[in-house]
């Protein structure tokens, strides 16, 4: 027994051994970023090592508040992912449970048109959407384009179609006899059923559109109605830029995320375990 | 039962309509741009100057060749760390798991810009905290944005730091779903921990690591914004274009929708095939 607890305390060590110091460089660019965020430009920019936080946080924020009103874009930032993430849940709910619980005439072509088009990537079709959103219907620049092609997002459906179809049709069918409408059934019986589902699906939406880049970046371009990431970009692309305040902007960027992570951990990783992002 | 179809495709339609719209669509008429010459007006069917011009660009093959160095270097490194983080995550005996799982799926929430900026600022030649500590060691300074090798190295930590969490939260999946009672028995047998991990872990792992291996290929194949950001346009010269850059400067820069799109297809096309080359050889090492 004694010979089986030493084993026991050999194995831990060496389990630590390599986990810690891997968890040590892992943590470091994000406790970077708050310590840049926090540090005067001439001390980033010094030949001494700084690893702990300073005092500029406030005064680096007006800085890059001056560069880029960076207030606005976060309040683009945010309007886009709740109006986007609400939306997408809707509609992706809605569709997941036309496929899981009903039969029709064209539920095959449609599940396997989503499944066949699923890992194809985004590059595919993000020329045509930019000529169509741009060009043919001139709305760059508009709330619509940033919160509504993205909508094609296909996970949401596979997601709650599972969710839905794994739930007993006696439940529906019991309302159903009592005369219930169909789309009451839905709402009243089949999504708070699926909550568990939503959750996972609604904080997976929210964060890609909260850090989605590409798209954003091509459409929209006036200073009004760029989104927090895209700001942040075309300032690193800059010589003479404050970086002190770029660190304030991805700290601002990212804080309210982990934040999420850290509350809502479980729901979160369901989603991802899920394959839910991307 | 016609009042309940009714009802269904009523669900369906308003998602299927942004479907079409942005997803379907987009999908035929990409195809067929990337057979037309674009940069004159109006556009003409041309496939010599979009598909006929791939093979011999020498800034697309350098892309081609980027990603594919990429591909071939950083995602089995990224899935093997993964997998090894999953496992020692989901030891029994560690301590301190909420700091250790935070430590590696935070990067996960982290967004490409915010990321992008702290990996500029961190690997700065002259300023950066990293080239100090490998000075602090006696080492020389490394030009991480200068030296083609060593800007594409950075990009390669850069991905591996935001997504190897990321994927090991879908290994740690899979491995909660291994029951207990198979290694039960095993230690019963007086099999050891690492044949354990390698004759019962691993095979039962294999799916989910192909998925893993899968979604990488496809991410790596469509790698813009770190090139994009972080080596400042994929330099330095074009030593860190990537395909999804290619793709960006074509359509975007330059304006040429058509060409853009046969590299689009050139993109999906590779991903498919280097994803099924997977698959297939997975499969039949069983």
């Amino acid at each position: 027994m004694r010979s089986k607890s030493a084993s026991t305390f050999r194995r831990s060590i060496a389990l630590h051994a390599v986990l810690v110091p891997l968890a040590i460089v892992w943590l470091f660019p994000i406790w970077m970023m708050v310590v840049f965020s926090t540090m005067p430009e001439n001390a980033i920019f010094s030949p001494n090592i700084h690893l702990i936080p300073s005092d500029r946080f406030w005064e680096n924020f007006l800085i890059l508040q001056a560069d880029t009103d960076f207030l606005r874009t976060i309040f683009v930032s945010v309007v886009v992912a709740l109006v986007y993430t609400v939306l997408s849940v809707m509609l992706t709910s809605m569709a997941g449970w036309a496929l899981a619980r009903y039969s029709f005439a064209g539920k095959g072509l449609v599940l396997s048109i989503i499944l066949g088009t699923l890992t194809l990537p985004y590059f595919v079709v993000v020329i045509p959407q930019f000529i169509m959103v741009a060009r043919d219907f001139g709305l760059s620049n508009t709330w619509f384009a940033l919160i509504v092609p993205p909508l094609f997002n296909s996970l949401g459906v596979l997601f709650m179609r599972q969710s839905f179809s794994m739930m007993p049709a006696e439940l529906f069918d019991a309302a159903r006899v009592e005369g219930v409408r169909e789309w009451r059934i839905f709402l009243f019986v089949g999504m708070p059923l699926a909550r568990p589902t939503l959750a996972a699906l609604s904080i997976i939406l929210f964060l890609a559109s909260w850090n989605n880049y590409l798209w954003p970046l091509l459409i929209n371009n006036r200073p009004d109605m760029m989104t927090a990431p895209v700001a942040l970009g075309s300032l690193i692309g800059l010589t003479k830029v404050s970086w002190g305040g770029i660190m304030v902007g991805a700290v601002l960027l990212t804080a309210p995320m982990i934040a999420v992570f850290v509350l809502l951990q479980r729901h979160f990783i369901a989603g991802i375990a899920a394959g839910a992002v991307k | 039962m016609r009042m309940r179809t009714r009802a269904a495709y009523g669900f369906l339609a308003p998602y299927l309509l942004i479907f079409a719209t942005f997803w379907v669509w987009p999908i035929i008429y990409s195809f067929y741009l990337s057979f037309l010459a674009t940069r004159i007006q109006p556009w003409s069917f041309n496939p010599a100057v979009t598909w006929g011009r791939l093979v011999v660009d020498p800034a697309f093959l350098n892309a081609l060749r980027n990603t594919l160095i990429i591909l071939v270097i950083q995602v089995p490194v990224m899935i093997a760390l993964a997998t090894l983080l999953a496992v020692l995550l989901n030891s029994q005996l560690l301590k301190a798991r909420g700091i250790m799982r935070f430590a590696f799926f935070a990067p996960v929430v982290v967004g490409e810009a915010a990321y992008a900026a702290v990996f500029r600022l961190m690997f700065n030649a002259d300023f950066g905290v990293i080239n100090k500590i490998i000075g602090s060691i006696g080492l020389p300074p490394v030009a991480w944005f200068g030296n083609p090798t060593a800007a594409m190295a950075l990009i390669m930590m850069a991905v591996t730091w935001r997504w190897v969490g990321y994927n090991a939260i879908i290994i740690l999946s899979g491995l909660q779903a291994i029951p207990q009672d198979v290694y039960e028995a095993a230690t019963l047998d007086r099999v050891s921990k690492p044949r354990q991990f390698f004759f019962i872990t691993l095979p039962l792992l294999r799916p989910i690591i192909l998925f893993c291996v899968v979604l990488s290929i496809i991410g790596t194949m469509q790698l813009f914004a770190e090139p994009f950001l972080i080596t400042n346009r994929g330099g330095p010269g074009q030593a860190t274009e990537t395909l999804g850059l290619f793709l960006y400067r074509q359509g975007f820069t330059v304006l040429n929708f058509g060409y853009a799109s046969a590299v689009a297809y050139t993109i999906a096309a590779l991903a498919i095939l280097i994803s099924l080359a997977n698959l297939w050889l997975g499969r039949s090492a069983k």
